[in-house]
């Protein structure tokens, strides 16, 4: 069976010219479609943050179920919806009815949701939405996923079929249309009319400086060389990004086709993809998808029969921030240190191995075969004047929905925050937003109206870098924040070159000074405290024009954009001594509620620095000057007569 | 230590760019980076330990010393950073004694503060061995761990 459906996609969809469709690949297309369905079709979401959640368990049980009552149901495994906060997702396809899906699964409400949906009758209180779908009969009373409000808003190109995929299955994929593009690509068009078009279409990398890439590819392929190499650079170490990594394990193939297909145009036979050894489940689904492309003949060696050849390996990435840049990137898949060394010579010409080499990302990798099929004119049509297209952002902190956002070029901050996210957690007030990881830029509430594209962000002091978005509230404080991104960088500084090196340990430990209590005031504390700040925002510029690479100059950008947006705040540490969102534990100052104290003398004898004094039986103080903040009599007082201010 | 050769064999080609790999793959198979290991990857590679040392110290992934019998991973991404999960580390950090890369005395219990591990929306997260815990609070902590120390009591 499965061999006479490979060879019917191969015969029928990716050879000829064009695609006759008879009666046998239609009922083909229809049977991996699921347009037509004749048992019930489970889809269980299979990703890293499902798999933490407990998803194996809920596999088992309804594993168990099924064999329990004998029923006939095929059970498969997709990716990732994108609305991570509400996860487990699973979906339910009955014959001829629309597909359901649920959210926030567990083991026990797993059982009343399939024994309710195979009486037909549904659990309102797990139903996230239904697929609209012409076909298939829809659900009452159900809303689409489309006019859920974290979708609605939502323009899924490179994101559109996470989640209803399924990942383990090349089939299913060439169905959807998968893999026909390249084909038609290598048949029909020279590597340069595929440069071409990709330049037109205005694409620019999504990794960081927003590179154009046709640009990139056309240096690449008009450097003379036997050899030449494509990287694909998902090596996405910045804390709290987790759009590629969602990527490729909910659609492995299609980041597989956009490797082929910028490889053709390069002229690489050889492609790599760096991938963190840390994402198991990515590089064991792109390893599989690289295996099942293989056996269908459309990589390796003579790729359906038009000699093109290509090879994709998987390098592992060994954890280091530092290796997101190019050229550190190249000496890590050498076998080197990832230190990074100065443009020129660019890597387009002189590369990995010395062979001019292009580095492209994900994200922008995705969005080849999607430009391809519908043309640059098409592309160029979504987003602002400079940058084309969608971008994908993770969003997370302290809003309602976290997860995985795919937005036009030009979209408002606010629009994603309050309509796609859902707002703030809890009702709280909204503070500020962090933008592009450690790198990256804090912005206000006046910043929400902003478009977000790479040139209206870079002008407001944040990078569009790896497109992470983290939400305060008024619960976070933005100094510790950005001391928690310089501790952060210092410790991934690659030490190459002196402004980086020492430049980000300083400003750690001046943000560190300003968050801390000295134990003598009096003393030379203050002093070095007070100097520190001036001398912060200096040193950041110093950083920003010395430095070698991306790294280094971006390091600075946290805190000049603090300094810039949240002055008051940084005053309020360092003139009042003071964290009014009670982050920053040593600034705490404790005193005793004279009403509440019974006099148990065990705040007392817990002090480390014995700065609470009392008799039994009777009130006790509170000595500031001796008080470090440690907070343990606050901790250990079982009448909460200790008071945080 | 038969396997270390057993992994070196699989690398036909005496490269550079294998090294890497081959110290993933014994990172993976022993949980750690022996002195022995390094000096038979060196003598296979055709390279001086001290370069080796100097790469594997450079990536985060490699460690020298085995983990303990619980591996403590707790994530220290910005989403689970601005969530709290500095009042979990320390905590942890109390009730062990260890600081993050150390093993307790008695080599139970090892502590790894680790990049991002993707559950952005359910931080703070921690794992032991295999076992995740999400949505920490100190109390939670507190318990998960007290659960571990009786079952070695």
């Amino acid at each position: 069976m499965n061999n006479s459906i490979k060879e019917i996609l191969i015969q029928n969809l990716l050879i000829p010219t064009e695609i006759k469709l008879d009666k046998k690949i239609v009922e083909t297309l229809q049977f991996l479609k699921r347009e037509k369905v004749s048992n019930p079709i489970i889809t269980i979401s299979s990703n890293t943050y499902s798999k933490i959640s407990g998803i194996d368990e809920i596999k088992k049980q309804i594993e168990n179920y099924i064999d329990e009552r004998n029923l006939n149901v095929t059970i498969i495994e997709v990716g990732s919806l994108g609305i991570s906060s509400l996860e487990p997702i699973i979906s339910v396809q009955l014959p001829g009815k629309s597909k359901i899906f649920f959210k926030q699964i567990d083991t026990e409400n797993i059982i009343l949701i399939l024994d309710g949906i195979f009486n037909n009758f549904i659990l309102q209180e797990y139903v996230l939405g239904q697929q609209k779908n012409k076909i298939h009969e829809s659900w009452e009373l159900v809303p689409f996923l489309d006019e859920i409000a974290y979708f609605n808003f939502q323009q899924r190109l490179v994101l559109k079929q996470c989640g209803f995929i399924d990942v383990n299955s090349i089939n299913e994929y060439i169905a959807f249309g998968g893999y026909q593009i390249f084909v038609k690509t290598i048949n029909k068009n020279t590597p340069a009319e595929v440069c071409d078009i990709v330049e037109q279409s205005m694409l620019r990398g999504r990794g960081g400086e927003g590179y154009l890439a046709g640009k990139k590819w056309k240096i690449a392929s008009s450097t003379p060389s036997p050899q030449k190499y494509l990287i694909c650079n998902a090596g996405e170490s910045d804390p709290g990004a987790f759009m590629e990594r969602f990527l490729m394990e909910s659609d492995p193939h299609k980041v597989i086709e956009g490797i082929a297909i910028a490889a053709y145009a390069i002229g690489a036979q050889k492609a790599f993809i760096y991938i963190e050894s840390d994402y198991e489940l990515a590089i064991e689904r792109i390893k599989k998808a690289i295996d099942q492309a293989t056996a269908y003949g459309l990589l390796g060696h003579d790729i359906i029969g038009t000699g093109y050849n290509l090879e994709i390996i998987i390098k592992q990435g060994a954890g280091a921030y530092v290796c997101g840049e190019e050229t550190a990137l190249i000496k890590s898949i050498e076998g080197k240190r990832g230190k990074p060394h100065s443009k020129p010579p660019y890597p387009a010409t002189k590369g990995l191995f010395d062979q001019p080499t292009v580095v492209n990302n994900v994200e922008t990798l995705v969005n080849i075969p999607i430009i391809l099929k519908k043309g640059a004119e098409w592309f160029k049509s979504i987003g602002t004047e400079d940058s084309k297209g969608t971008k994908v952002f993770s969003i997370s902190g302290k809003v309602e929905y976290s997860g995985l956002v795919e937005v036009e070029m030009g979209t408002k901050i606010r629009d994603i925050i309050f309509r796609v996210a859902g707002g703030i957690r809890n009702n709280k007030r909204f503070k500020a937003i962090h933008i592009g990881g450690p790198s990256g830029g804090c912005l206000t509430e006046d910043h929400l109206d902003t478009p977000i594209d790479f040139e209206s962000i870079m002008l407001v002091g944040a990078s569009l870098g790896a497109a992470s978005l983290i939400v305060l509230d008024e619960d976070n404080c933005v100094i510790d924040t950005v001391k928690y991104f310089m501790n952060y960088l210092q410790k991934e500084s690659c030490g190459i070159c002196i402004p980086c090196r020492e430049g980000t340990r300083r400003m750690y430990e001046i943000l560190e000074n300003i968050s801390k209590r000295p134990k003598d005031e009096n003393g030379y504390a203050t002093l070095q405290r007070f100097k520190g700040v001036m001398q912060l925002e200096t040193l950041a510029e110093v950083l920003k024009n010395t430095s070698m690479c991306g790294l280094g100059r971006k390091a600075a950008n946290p805190v000049l954009s603090t300094l810039k947006w949240f002055r008051d705040e940084y005053e309020e540490h360092i003139f009042e001594r003071n964290c009014s969102a009670g982050v920053c534990q040593e600034l705490r100052t404790f005193e005793v509620d004279v009403d509440a104290c019974t006099g148990c003398t065990l705040c007392a004898k817990k002090c480390p620095t014995g700065a609470i004094f009392g008799t039994p039986k009777n009130v006790h103080f509170i000595v500031q000057d001796k008080c470090i903040g440690c907070g343990i009599c606050f901790e250990t007082c079982k009448f909460s007569a200790i008071i945080s201010q | 230590m038969r396997e270390i050769e057993k992994i070196l064999d699989q690398y036909l080609f005496v490269q550079r760019d294998n090294l890497i790999p081959i110290l993933q793959e014994i990172q993976n198979t022993f949980g750690y980076i022996s002195e022995e290991a390094i000096v038979k990857v060196g003598n296979y590679l055709k390279m001086p330990t001290s370069k080796i040392y100097g790469l594997a110290t450079f990536y985060n992934q490699f460690c020298f010393s085995p983990k303990g019998k619980y591996h403590i991973k707790i994530c220290n991404g910005t989403s689970c950073h601005v969530n709290g999960n500095n009042l979990m580390i320390k905590e942890i950090e109390k009730i062990l004694g260890i600081k993050d890369g150390e093993n307790t005395k008695d080599n139970k219990f090892s502590l790894e503060m680790t990049s991002c591990m993707g559950v952005c929306g359910m931080g703070p997260v921690m794992a032991v061995n295999d076992k995740y815990y999400t949505c920490l609070t100190v109390k939670k902590v507190t318990e998960i761990i007290r659960d571990y120390q009786q079952m070695e009591e």
